[in-house]
C-alpha cells in the first residue's frame, strides 16, 4: 500500500539536521522564495476579489473605473434582482441537474470499468486498455461528434450534455491504479467466503476506495458545472440552458434576459451589465468554493495515489 | 502501433513494479510479471487461459465492462469513423458516414485555402507559446514549494493556486472581461502612469499574451501537483551523500532533484506536446472577436465556423481530421524522440 500522507511538499531533507549549515545565500533564498510565493497568491485571488468587489459595487462606479478590491457605492440591488430572475434559477436548477444525473452515470461507468482492468489475470485486459487509451491521443472533432449527437436525436436534450463526456480516460487510469494497489487478502478472504466478482466490487472494494471516489466525484461534478460548449451546440431551447450558458450569454450580451433584469433595476444594459455579470459568476462559483475546503486533502491525495506507486 | 503495452500506464504511473493483485489463478501472475519485463508479449503464449475457460470465471468481470466499452464504442469510436464524411458528401439528416465518395476533394479544399493556413498558423504560434510558457512554469513553483518549511504555508499556497483551475472557461473569460475593459484594473494602472487606456480585447496584438497569461494563470497550480507527488519519492539519502560531498542547495537541486522527477517531466511534456494543437478552443471562442481574428482565429475555431455556423460539415470533417491526425503524429513522435534521447517513453 503506498503511504499518502505527504499532501504538503515534503521538505527532501526531512530529519536532516540543516539548520547551522545553511548559507547565508540560502536564508537569502528562503525570505526571496517566501515573498515571491505570497506575491503569486495574491496574484492568484486577484480576480476573484475585484470580482466580488464588482458584484457589491454600484454599476455607476465600475463604470468610472473606481472598483478594484473594495466595492464602491455598496449595496445588494444586484444580487436582489439577479435572484428574483426566473431565468437564472431555471439555469441553476437545470446545472444541478446535468451535474447529479452526468457525475452518477460517469462514476458508475469508470468505477466498473477501472475496477475490470485493474485484473491483471483478465484476458483481455490489454486489449481493453488500449480501447480506453488510444481516445486520449485520437478523437473524432467537433464535426462528427455533432453529426452523431443529431442523429441520435439528442438535440435539446439533457442527454447531448450528460452522455458525450460521461468516461474520462485521465479518471480511469488515476482508479485503476488505486484498485491495483488494495491489499488482494481482503478480495481473496471474500472470494473464499463465496462472494462473487460483482459483489466483492460493491461491498469490499468501493467501501476501502471512498478518498479516490471523493476525487473523481469532485473531478466529473466540477466538469459538469462548467461545462457551457455542449450546451451552446446541443440546446436551443432557454429552459433548457444550464447556468453556464446563461453566463455565457449575459458575458457575450446576447441574453434578453439580461435586458429584462437591467431593466427591473431600471437602467440601461450598458451600464448595468458589468455588476449583473459579476453577481453571477459569484453566484456560479460559490457553490464550487464550498465544497473545494472539504475536497481538496482527498484529490491531492487521490491523484497522488493514481502517480506515486510502490 | 501497439497501444496495449503496459507502458501506457505511465501516462500516470511510474510502473509499480511486481505489486500486481492478481486474485487467481498463481500460474496466470507468474506469466503476467514475465511478461512486463519482456517489452513486447507474445499473443500466444502457451501458459494462457483459453478464452472458453476466461469467459467461464471471469464472466462477471467481462459484463461490467460491457457497458462502458459500448459507451466508448458509440461516443468516442463512432464519431472517430465518422471522420469519413471528410471523403464523402454529406446531407444534412442522412446518414452520419455521408452518402457517396468525393475523394480527396475536400482535403484539396483546405490545402488550397489561405484561411487555412493562416490559422493553421495562429494555432502553431498559439500552441507553441502556451507550450513553451505553461509547461515549465509548474516545475519551477513545485521546487520553490519543495523549499517552504513550513507546512501549513505551503499547503495554504496549493490551496489558493489550484482554485483557478476549478473555475468555467466563461468565469474566466468574464473575468478577463472586467480587468481587462477600459474601466479595468491594467487599465487604471496604465492611467496612474499617464498612458493611455488600451482595449486589450480589440487588439490582435495582445490576444497572445492574454490566452497565454490566463492559461498561466489557471494551468500553473494544478500542474504542480504531480511534480510534488514525484518530488515525494527522491530518495533522502542522494541528499545527504550530496551534503557530504560538499554540494550547496542549488547544486542539490540541480543534480538531484531535477533528475529524480525527470520522468513525470517527459511523460507530461509528450502529452502537452500531443495536444499542442487542440489550443483552448473554448476560451478562443469566448474571448475573440471579428477584430482580432487575424492572430486569435485558429483551427479549431476556424473548422467550427465553416462547419457547424456556415454547414460545410465535409469541409469541417476534413480539416479535423488533419488536425487530430497530426496531433496523433506528434505523440508519436515525441514518445519516439524521448525514447531515444533520454530513455525514457509513455509506451
Amino acid at each position: 500500500m503506498v503511504t499518502t500522507n505527504a499532501i504538503a511538499p515534503v521538505d527532501p531533507a526531512a530529519g536532516v539536521p540543516v539548520g547551522p549549515r545553511d548559507s547565508r545565500g540560502y536564508r537569502l533564498f528562503t525570505g526571496f522564495n517566501a515573498t515571491a510565493l505570497v506575491l503569486l497568491c495574491l496574484i492568484m485571488l486577484y480576480p476573484f476579489i475585484t470580482l466580488l468587489a464588482q458584484s457589491f459595487s454600484s454599476a455607476g462606479a465600475i463604470k468610472a473605473g473606481q472598483v478594484n478590491v473594495w466595492p464602491v457605492g455598496f449595496n445588494i440591488e444586484t444580487y436582489r434582482a439577479v435572484m428574483g430572475d426566473g431565468a437564472f434559477w431555471t439555469s441553476y436548477g437545470n446545472t444541478v441537474l446535468y451535474t447529479v444525473v452526468g457525475t452518477t452515470i460517469a462514476m458508475a461507468l469508470t468505477t466498473m470499468f477501472a475496477y475490470v482492468i485493474s485484473k491483471r489475470h483478465l484476458r483481455g485486459r490489454n486489449t481493453l486498455i488500449g480501447i480506453a487509451v488510444f481516445t486520449m491521443f485520437f478523437s473524432g472533432g467537433i464535426v462528427p461528434n455533432y453529426v452523431l449527437i443529431s442523429s441520435l436525436g439528442m438535440k435539446n436534450t439533457m442527454w447531448s450534455v450528460v452522455l458525450p463526456p460521461a468516461l474520462s480516460v485521465f479518471n480511469l487510469l488515476v482508479m485503476k491504479s488505486f484498485f491495483e494497489n488494495l491489499p488482494r487478502e481482503l478480495e481473496e478472504a471474500a472470494q473464499i467466503d463465496g462472494l462473487g466478482w460483482f459483489g466483492i466490487f460493491v461491498r469490499i472494494v468501493l467501501p476501502l476506495s471512498k478518498a479516490v471516489l471523493a476525487t473523481m466525484v469532485l473531478f466529473y461534478a466540477v466538469a459538469y458545472w462548467n461545462d457551457w460548449f455542449s450546451a451552446f451546440l446541443y440546446l436551443d431551447k432557454n429552459d433548457l440552458f444550464p447556468l453556464s450558458l446563461f453566463l455565457r450569454n449575459l458575458i457575450a450580451g446576447a441574453s434578453t434576459t439580461a435586458t429584462d433584469t437591467a431593466a427591473a433595476v431600471g437602467a440601461t444594459k450598458a451600464t448595468i451589465s458589468a455588476n449583473i455579470q459579476a453577481v453571477t459568476m459569484v453566484l456560479a462559483i460559490i457553490p464550487i468554493l464550498c465544497v473545494y475546503p472539504f475536497v481538496q486533502r482527498h484529490f491531492v491525495s487521490g491523484v497522488m495515489l493514481g502517480s506515486v506507486k510502490g | 502501433m501497439d497501444f496495449t503495452d503496459q507502458r501506457t500506464d505511465a501516462v500516470l504511473v511510474s510502473d509499480s513494479g511486481a505489486q500486481t493483485i492478481t486474485m487467481e489463478p498463481p500460474p496466470s501472475e507468474d506469466q503476467d510479471r514475465s511478461r512486463r519485463r519482456r517489452r513486447r508479449p507474445q499473443s500466444s503464449a502457451p501458459t494462457k487461459v483459453p478464452w472458453r475457460e476466461a469467459l467461464r470465471r471471469d464472466r462477471a468481470l467481462y459484463l461490467m465492462a460491457l457497458l462502458p466499452v459500448a459507451f466508448l464504442v458509440v461516443f468516442r469510436y463512432l464519431p472517430m469513423a465518422g471522420n469519413v464524411i471528410a471523403f464523402r458528401k454529406f446531407r444534412p439528416g442522412g446518414s452520419i458516414f455521408g452518402e457517396e465518395w468525393v475523394g480527396l476533394r475536400y482535403i484539396q479544399m483546405f490545402i488550397h485555402d489561405p484561411t487555412f493556413w493562416h490559422v493553421f498558423w495562429n494555432t502553431a504560434i498559439l500552441g507553441g507559446l502556451t507550450l513553451v510558457v505553461c509547461f515549465p512554469l509548474p516545475i519551477v513553483l513545485a521546487l520553490l514549494l519543495n523549499e517552504v518549511r513550513k507546512k501549513v504555508f505551503g499547503r495554504a499556497i496549493q490551496s489558493i493556486t489550484y482554485l483557478p483551475h476549478f473555475l468555467s472557461i466563461v468565469i474566466v473569460a468574464g473575468m478577463l472581461m472586467q480587468i481587462l475593459s477600459l474601466q479595468g484594473t491594467v487599465n487604471q494602472i496604465i492611467g496612474a502612469f499617464g498612458g493611455e487606456a488600451i482595449p486589450f480585447l480589440q487588439r490582435p496584438e495582445w490576444f497572445r499574451t492574454i490566452y497565454v497569461g490566463s492559461e498561466a494563470w489557471q494551468t500553473m497550480g494544478w500542474g504542480t501537483i504531480l511534480y510534488l507527488a514525484a518530488l515525494t519519492t527522491v530518495d533522502g539519502s542522494l541528499y545527504e551523500a550530496a551534503r557530504i560531498d560538499g554540494a550547496n542547495r542549488w547544486r542539490q537541486t540541480w543534480h538531484i532533484t531535477l533528475p529524480g522527477i525527470r520522468p513525470t517531466m517527459i511523460t507530461l511534456l509528450i502529452l502537452n506536446i500531443g495536444t499542442f494543437l487542440n489550443v483552448g478552443f473554448e476560451k478562443v471562442l469566448l474571448l475573440y472577436t471579428p477584430l482580432t481574428y487575424s492572430t486569435a482565429d485558429v483551427i479549431s475555431t476556424y473548422l467550427y465556423r465553416v462547419g457547424l455556423v456556415s454547414n460545410n460539415l465535409s469541409y469541417a470533417a476534413a480539416i479535423g481530421l488533419f488536425q487530430a491526425l497530426i496531433g496523433l503524429a506528434m505523440v508519436l513522435s515525441a514518445n519516439f524522440i524521448s525514447r531515444r534521447v533520454v530513455g525514457a517513453s509513455l509506451w
